[in-house]
């Protein structure tokens, strides 16, 4: 009688039927038996549990199911299943298991509107965050006791020293990828040498700053993002407004400092590198010597150049900056919050960079600096 | 206490010993979890009581010792058995420990789907209510995301959750912690009515008294890195270890008995 759970019919002799239910109804031994079960048709006046070995709550749920649908009766259950089968008929609803879901075409345009409302609303709360910011910034230089020195020079090493290696690496690596381009194009007109205005002017001004400006956001926008997030998951930000220190000023002015002067300092090491990656690579394919190589590029790249990228570097650090220390702070209260709004951290920081370039360039060139 | 695995011991641990670093947090540590009875473990702030029970479900490997739960060593070489003992144990974390993307009910679905992928997903959501209902939670929790749920009921739900395979043996971290005394009541006649339909094993952390008065058969006292003293309540009250008595004789221990024995 023990084995896997099954049952057997045994008619009466008014059509209505018997149902003997044997063997072991738990749900290590129940394959198959829910589809059968509720396959089976024909009037059931009666359940017999006397000859099932043991029974667990997902065959009581069975026994207490068939015996609804067909109205029957339960004969034969031992203490324990009687216990069972009452526990889990109480709990009998058709409560829904997941929320309610819209059909797809109305989805789409839920989404659509859900997802303009948000652009819309997020786009306001940014901008009344950088007005608290700066409303933050101005408060701290009326009182420069409050301005968090060790924080700010910690933040220096994080955003700037340990960026070194990587954008040094990228820059280095940017600077030959220009240079041997150039070079191969050019080269079709017997133009080689113009490859040193190509590397000097495309780095200084535009290039070096970005690209730091992109690695800045995927290292410490999402690291501002993560930090900030998750303070606010574990309570610490609200336990600062109670304590009566603003969260702005104890976490978002630092970064935010931090961030807009490492920024230049990391674009010029940048673009200094690329120029040595270039120079290189002038000097074993094109065969120019470094003399040479320096002395040109001081010719053909104008001091503007250098003042572009310098202008450009701060501004593109405080917009890092406060797009991760933003988002971070939009974080509810889970913990997958935490990775969506890192990711959009790093996503519209490297697109607002890209936008304030584009205006950049043409603000540039019509001020007469190209 | 005598050597080698008891009769009717669903955990038996032999001469644990945990650290990190050079924190020793047990030491030669022997316990025996019987059938069909709700241990209460107890035990001053970092004596290690989680550290045990991670210990005990395989989370934590220990530097020394033997651990056998429901007869499977989970620390050994073969994992051949380990699969079985998971498929029969239920784990209740301190926070709920729920899967943050899914609804409670999908959460419950998560292990039956795991071991039993062949139900349908209709026996799969009429399991679900079920023990959404066992658990006391009300029928529309089941469709809420944890983010929408209260302390309380998030335990609740990870009970739910611990309970979706009909386990022998229930770990429970600190269930009543963070509940207010009257959910903390019900939590507490919840777990003893559950072990009693279902014929559960509990092992519970706690340092709620009330508890450990009112469900408790045996209570396990973890100092000095093992367990000191195991027993009845009663038998425990008269030990004279001073740790013990401090515990259950200062003014929450006096109250918890009052309230025990009135």
């Amino acid at each position: 009688m023990s084995g896997a759970a099954d049952f057997t019919e045994e008619k009466a002799q008014d059509n209505s039927s018997l149902l003997r239910f044997t063997g072991i109804w738990t749900i290590l031994h129940l394959n198959g038996l829910d589809e059968k079960l509720l396959a089976h048709d024909g009037p059931v006046s009666q359940i017999d549990l006397s000859q099932v070995d043991h029974i667990d709550t997902v065959g009581a749920w069975l026994v207490y199911r068939t015996a609804r649908n067909h109205g029957a009766a339960i004969s034969g259950a031992s203490q324990e299943a009687a216990k069972l089968i009452e526990r889990v008929s109480s709990g009998d609803s058709d409560a829904a298991t997941k929320p309610p879901t819209l059909s797809p075409p109305l989805r789409i345009l839920n989404e659509l509107g859900e997802a303009v409302t948000v652009a819309l609303t997020t786009m306001a709360m940014f901008l009344g965050f950088i007005g608290q910011v700066v409303v933050a910034f101005l408060s701290v230089a009326i009182h420069p006791s409050r301005l968090r020195w060790n924080a700010i020079a910690q933040h220096f090493e994080m955003v700037g020293v340990r960026a070194l290696g990587i954008v040094g690496l990228m820059s280095f690596l940017i600077g030959i990828v220009i240079a041997q381009q150039g070079a191969v194009q050019l080269k079709q007109f017997g133009a080689e040498v113009f490859t040193i205005n190509l590397i000097g002017r495309l780095t200084f001004r535009e290039l070096g700053v970005l690209m730091t400006a992109i690695m800045i956001a995927g290292r410490s926008g999402s690291a501002f993002a993560a930090q900030i997030g998750t303070m606010k998951i574990t309570e610490e930000i609200d336990a600062m407004r109670t304590i009566g220190v603003t969260p702005i000023e104890a976490l978002v002015v630092p970064r935010t400092l931090a961030t807009v002067m490492m920024m230049p300092l990391l674009a010029f090491y940048s673009c200094f590198i690329a120029v040595i990656g270039g120079g290189l690579l002038c000097w074993v394919v094109l065969e120019i010597p470094p003399v040479t190589f320096v002395q040109r590029l001081r010719e053909v790249t104008p001091m503007t150049d250098f003042y572009v990228g310098m202008i450009k570097a701060p501004v593109f650090g405080a917009i890092i900056a406060m797009t991760g220390c933003f988002q971070g702070l939009q974080v509810g209260n889970n913990a997958e919050q935490v990775g969506l709004k890192t990711t959009a951290a790093v996503v519209q920081a490297i697109f607002l960079v890209i936008v304030l370039d584009a205006f950049f360039a043409v603000f540039f060139s019509s001020i007469g600096w190209d | 206490m005598e050597k080698g695995p008891h009769q009717d011991s669903v955990i038996s641990v032999r001469g644990l010993r945990n650290q990190f670093g050079t924190q020793v947090i047990h030491e030669n540590l022997d316990l025996d979890v019987r059938k069909g009875e709700i241990l209460g473990v107890v035990g001053g702030s970092g004596t290690g009581k989680s550290v045990l029970m991670r210990s005990i479900i395989g989370l934590q490997r220990p530097d020394a010792g033997d651990i056998h739960v429901l007869g499977e060593n989970l620390h050994d070489h073969d994992t051949r058995g380990d699969h079985e003992v998971r498929r029969q144990w239920g784990v209740l974390f301190q926070g709920g420990a729920l899967f943050s993307t899914l609804t409670v009910a999908e959460n419950i679905q998560v292990p039956l789907r795991e071991f039993y992928p062949w139900l349908s997903s209709n026996l799969l959501d009429e399991v679900a209510r079920t023990k959404v209902h066992l658990s006391g939670l009300p029928p529309e929790a089941g469709a809420k995301y944890p983010s929408e749920l209260s302390g309380g009921m998030k335990k609740r739900a990870g009970l739910a959750r611990a309970l979706a395979m009909d386990p022998q043996l229930l770990f429970l971290d600190e269930p009543t912690a963070g509940l207010d005394p009257i959910g903390a009541a019900k939590f507490d006649e919840l777990t003893r009515d559950l072990k009693e339909t279902l014929g559960l094993t509990v092992f519970l952390i706690t340092h709620d008294l009330d508890t450990l008065h009112a469900i408790c058969d045996r209570v396990a006292v973890l100092a000095d890195r093992r367990v000191i003293a195991i027993g009845k309540i009663d038998e425990l009250l008269a030990s004279d270890h001073p740790w013990i008595k401090e515990y259950f004789s200062g003014p929450r221990g006096r109250a918890a008995q009052r309230g025990n024995s009135q």
